[in-house]
This record gives structure tokens, C-alpha cells and sequence, in this order.
């Protein structure tokens, strides 16, 4: 054995500070993802950086990495959806995850079995996580009371899409590095909108300002509330933004007379090309899918140069691969189980 | 309980061995050709640009030196508590068809090197790969062993090895720590983001 030596102070110092940043919290502090609101911004920094390692495993010949190998997860979707079942469906096989999707057309949701029942005999299954889009607020949530599983939100009513608020911050902090000081204005149909709340939440936890703009019936009463400023004329709300998020007009959740017509709506409220012209050339351009053209956005802006929703698709596979990697990972999604 | 430290290897202890495993490097291939160097994220990428920069100086060539992150090919991923950071793997060339000399900074159990072995066939097939670390520490649990090594060091399993480099820590030193408290647990709660009364 070499002989001792004494180590000096000064590098004593060094390597505290070092092992103190190589404990940096590496899991999220929530066992599961139901929604933004109350989401710390570490929790949100963590799942962007581990996103962008994911993004490089997409570019490589062999897209698939195996630590959820052994897990099997369950997509329950009681909403119709493509982009976002696809998207869960291949960052779960991605990560080497055994995959069950369900959709309630062809199942016994049909025969009238309630939510709580079809969790409960899935589970009997011996699966680990589940997946749940469902059209009533607080479905998730509700899933977390009354099984053992990791439950992640795919979307829950009007309430909260976080996966999808995640990559569109994602995106966002891809093009600007920081958020803190960018302005972001979503327009559209901000009260029946989950994706417009799952943005505001966690745009606002990591300092950017959010406004919001829409007819005055489809914004809710106190929206202000959650830290955003609302705008009832789009050309006073895109000028000097960073990011215009145009959401899709939801005529499947629009109960009664809220817009005149589409025309009138996309005459006040629908981007195009001397609209987008006027807000700056820098200005970028999202949509969380599927879009109406020529109703919201003309096509020429949704296929344009300023508009990276087909990157948003890409990201939102890796942002989930993020997601269910840091959710599965660590002794106690075996502990509790 | 008192924490021993020691100090086996210094600035000018790293430097040798680093030097004779670039000759060693060569001198087994016969040459620099075809040859890659990859380190393992994140104290073996420093020790990847130094053996390189040693080959350099000795053939005059410049060998591709790339990143490799492991983690998601850990196999204590359901049962470690604490998640390493995820980092990126920084690897700009095909390695196909090339020598990997696969760099780490300490060879315990041989874990590591089982999934940076799986992580870089999924990368490419390459004609073969070898393994230089900088502290062999014995207890391997795995049959893996170093093909260059830097130094041998007898340890007990309670104890453990510190490689610092001055590109990381700002220091070059290897120190050896014994009765080393463990650290304590914290479990995150089961819903932290919402709570409603119900």
C-alpha cells in the first residue's frame, strides 16, 4: 500500500462542492403525472434534459434502449386520439416496455363496466403503468385512488395534458435556451382547452409570460387568475411575442351557441400570412394537433418556415420517453407495489 | 464513525500510467489504425481526450475521440434509488468495422463496462473493443477485464475509490475512503403536485 498523504483543504472544498452536485435530484418528486399545476421547476428541468438525450436515441439506427424492459404499461383511451396514442404507444416500445393499448369502442366499456372496474381487472394483470385519456376532469386522479399502478395523464376532460404542455415547453426551450422573460400568447379556445392550462401552468412556474387571446366566450371568467393576460383582439396579442400556440377550435367540447360561425372566427382569430408578417419574422409558430386548416391557421403559416409543429410531434415522443423513464425508475415502484 | 483517506496515486502518477497505456494502446494494435477512443461519461470522457491527446503526441494522428453515456442501459435501473443524471452520448463518427479502446476512470464490479458494451453495440458493430481504465479495484461480479491498466489497487468492498481530474474536480488524484457514513433516503411522496381534499 502507497504511503498516506495528507490532502489539502482547498481540495477537500472542491470535492464537497462536487459531490454535492453529483447528488443533484435525478428523480422527479411526484410518483405520478396527473398535471403542470403545482409542478416545481426542477421537476420540469429534469424531464427537458433527460428529453434531450432521448431525442439523440431517435436519430440513431437502433432506436430502442432497455430500462423499462419487464415493465408492461397500459394505454386506456377513452377519447379518440392519434398522435398522442402513437406517440405513448412508441416511446413505451422504445423503451423496451411490454405494451397493451385499449380503446373503448372495441372493449367492455361498451357492456357498461365503470372505470374503477376495468382498472382494477387490468391490473390483476400484472402490469406497471398506466396511461389513462379519458373525456372527465380528474380521471387520472381518480386512477391513482384506486390502483397501485404509476398513472401518467394523457389528457383528462378539460382539465390538464401535461405531456403535451411538457413538449411544447420542450420545444420552446429548445429554440430559446431559456424561458424566463419569452413571451408566448395561445390562442383560441382557452375554456375547453386542457392544453392551453397544462401550458399556462408550467410556462408560468418557469418565468415566461403567458398571454392568452380568444372570443370572450370561449375564455374563461378568471383565467387571470392563473397569471396571464388576456387579449380579445389577436393583433394586439401577437405583437411583440416570441411564440404564437394556436390551439384547435373543439367543436366536440362546445356545448351551445360559443362561436357565431367558423368564418367569423377565423375572419377575428385565425392566423395567416399577413397576421404572422406583422407579429416579426422570429416569431414561432406551434399547434398541438390535429389542426383545422384554413379554420385557425391558413395553411401556408402551418406549413410556413416559422412553424415547427412537426418538430412538437418529434419532441412529444421524446419528452414521453423522458416522462416514463424518470417515472419507472427506482426502488420504490417495486417497494409499493 | 471516523472517515480514513489516502491518497495512491497523484498528479504525476496519473500522467505516467496515462502515457504508458497510450503506448501500451499502440503497441498492441500495431499502430493508430482504425483505431477510435470513447469514454465513459463522466469521468473516463477526460481520461478519453487525454490518452488520445498521448497518442497524438507518440504518431503524430489524431484519433476520433467520442462520449458514452450509460445510463439507460444500467441494469440496477428498477431497483438503485437514486437515477443518475441522464447525459448525452457525444459519438460523431460510424464505429463500425472500428477498434474501440473504451475508456473508464475505475473498474469495480464490471457493471459499467457490461452496459457501455451493450450501449455501443447498439451504436454500430465494431471489429473489437478494449478496455483501459485508469484504477482496477478488484471484486468484479461480472467476467469483464481491463485490457490496459492504469494501476492495480487491492480494495475492500466497504470502501471507496475517489478519481479526481482536474477537468471535473480540478485536481488529478485517485484517494482511497474508508467508513464512509451512507447516505440517508428520501421517498418521493405519492402525489405531490395535487392535493385535494376529498
Amino acid at each position: 500500500m502507497p504511503k498516506s498523504t495528507p490532502i489539502a483543504k482547498a481540495e477537500k472544498k472542491s470535492a464537497g462542492s462536487r459531490r454535492r452536485k453529483k447528488r443533484q435530484a435525478a428523480r422527479l418528486s411526484s410518483r405520478h403525472l396527473l398535471g403542470l399545476e403545482n409542478m416545481p421547476a426542477a421537476d420540469i428541468e429534469l424531464i427537458i434534459r433527460t428529453a434531450v438525450s432521448f431525442k439523440d436515441v431517435l436519430d440513431r439506427p437502433i432506436k430502442k434502449v432497455p430500462p423499462l424492459r419487464g415493465m408492461t404499461v397500459v394505454n386506456l383511451f377513452y377519447e379518440p386520439s392519434t398522435r398522442t396514442r402513437i406517440s405513448f404507444e412508441l416511446a413505451e416500445k422504445r423503451l423496451s416496455a411490454d405494451v397493451v393499448s385499449f380503446t373503448t369502442s372495441t372493449s367492455s366499456v361498451q357492456k357498461g363496466e365503470t372505470l374503477r372496474d376495468t382498472i382494477n381487472n387490468i391490473e390483476a394483470m400484472k402490469t406497471d403503468v398506466v396511461v389513462i385519456r379519458h373525456r372527465y376532469p380528474g380521471a387520472a386522479h381518480y386512477l391513482t385512488r384506486c390502483c397501485n399502478s404509476i398513472v401518467i395523464n394523457a389528457g383528462d376532460g378539460a382539465h390538464e395534458h401535461p405531456t403535451q404542455g411538457l413538449l411544447d415547453i420542450f420545444t420552446l426551450w429548445e429554440i430559446f435556451g431559456s424561458l424566463e422573460g419569452k413571451t408566448v400568447v395561445i390562442v383560441g379556445d382557452i375554456a375547453h382547452s386542457r392544453v392551453a392550462r397544462s401550458n399556462i401552468f408550467g410556462l408560468v412556474t418557469l418565468g415566461a409570460k403567458v398571454r392568452v387571446c380568444g372570443p370572450p366566450t370561449l375564455i374563461p371568467v378568471g383565467i387571470e387568475d392563473l397569471g396571464v393576460e388576456v387579449y380579445y383582439n389577436l393583433d394586439n396579442a401577437i405583437k411583440g411575442v416570441d411564440a404564437i400556440n394556436v390551439l384547435r377550435i373543439q367543436r366536440e367540447r362546445q356545448s351551445g351557441a360559443v362561436l357565431p360561425s367558423l368564418r367569423e372566427y377565423t375572419k377575428l382569430f385565425g392566423l395567416n400570412r399577413s397576421r404572422l408578417a406583422a407579429a416579426g419574422p422570429d416569431v414561432v409558430v406551434m399547434h398541438p394537433g390535429p389542426i383545422n386548416r384554413g379554420v385557425e391557421m391558413t395553411p401556408e403559416v402551418a406549413d410556413g418556415p416559422q412553424s415547427v409543429i412537426l418538430s412538437q410531434v418529434t419532441n412529444g415522443l421524446a419528452v414521453r420517453m423522458a416522462v416514463l423513464y424518470l417515472l419507472c425508475g427506482g426502488e420504490t415502484t417495486v417497494a409499493e407495489r | 464513525m471516523s472517515v480514513l483517506r489516502q491518497k495512491i496515486m497523484d498528479a504525476a502518477a496519473v500522467r505516467r500510467a496515462l502515457t504508458r497505456i497510450g503506448h501500451e494502446i499502440l503497441e498492441r494494435n500495431g499502430g493508430a489504425k482504425d483505431l477510435v477512443i470513447i469514454g465513459i461519461k463522466s469521468r473516463g470522457a477526460p481520461l478519453a481526450d487525454r490518452i488520445a491527446a498521448v497518442i497524438e503526441d507518440i504518431e503524430k494522428v489524431k484519433l476520433p475521440v467520442g462520449y458514452l453515456d450509460i445510463t439507460f442501459y444500467r441494469d440496477d435501473f428498477q431497483t438503485a434509488f437514486d437515477q443518475p443524471v441522464v447525459q448525452r452520448t457525444e459519438i460523431l463518427f460510424d464505429i463500425a468495422g472500428k477498434t474501440v479502446i473504451l475508456v473508464d476512470d475505475v473498474l469495480y464490479t464490471g457493471r459499467t463496462i457490461r452496459s457501455a458494451l451493450d450501449a455501443l453495440i447498439d451504436l454500430g458493430r465494431p471489429h473489437a473493443i478494449q478496455l483501459a481504465v485508469l484504477v482496477d479495484r478488484g471484486h468484479r461480479e461480472l467476467p469483464i477485464r481491463a485490457d490496459f491498466v492504469g494501476k492495480n489497487v487491492p480494495t475492500a468492498p466497504t470502501e471507496q475509490v475517489d478519481v479526481r481530474l482536474r477537468e471535473i474536480d480540478n485536481a488529478d488524484s485517485v484517494i482511497i475512503e474508508r467508513g464512509k457514513p451512507r447516505k440517508k433516503r428520501k421517498t418521493p411522496k405519492d402525489n405531490a403536485y395535487i392535493d385535494l381534499d376529498l
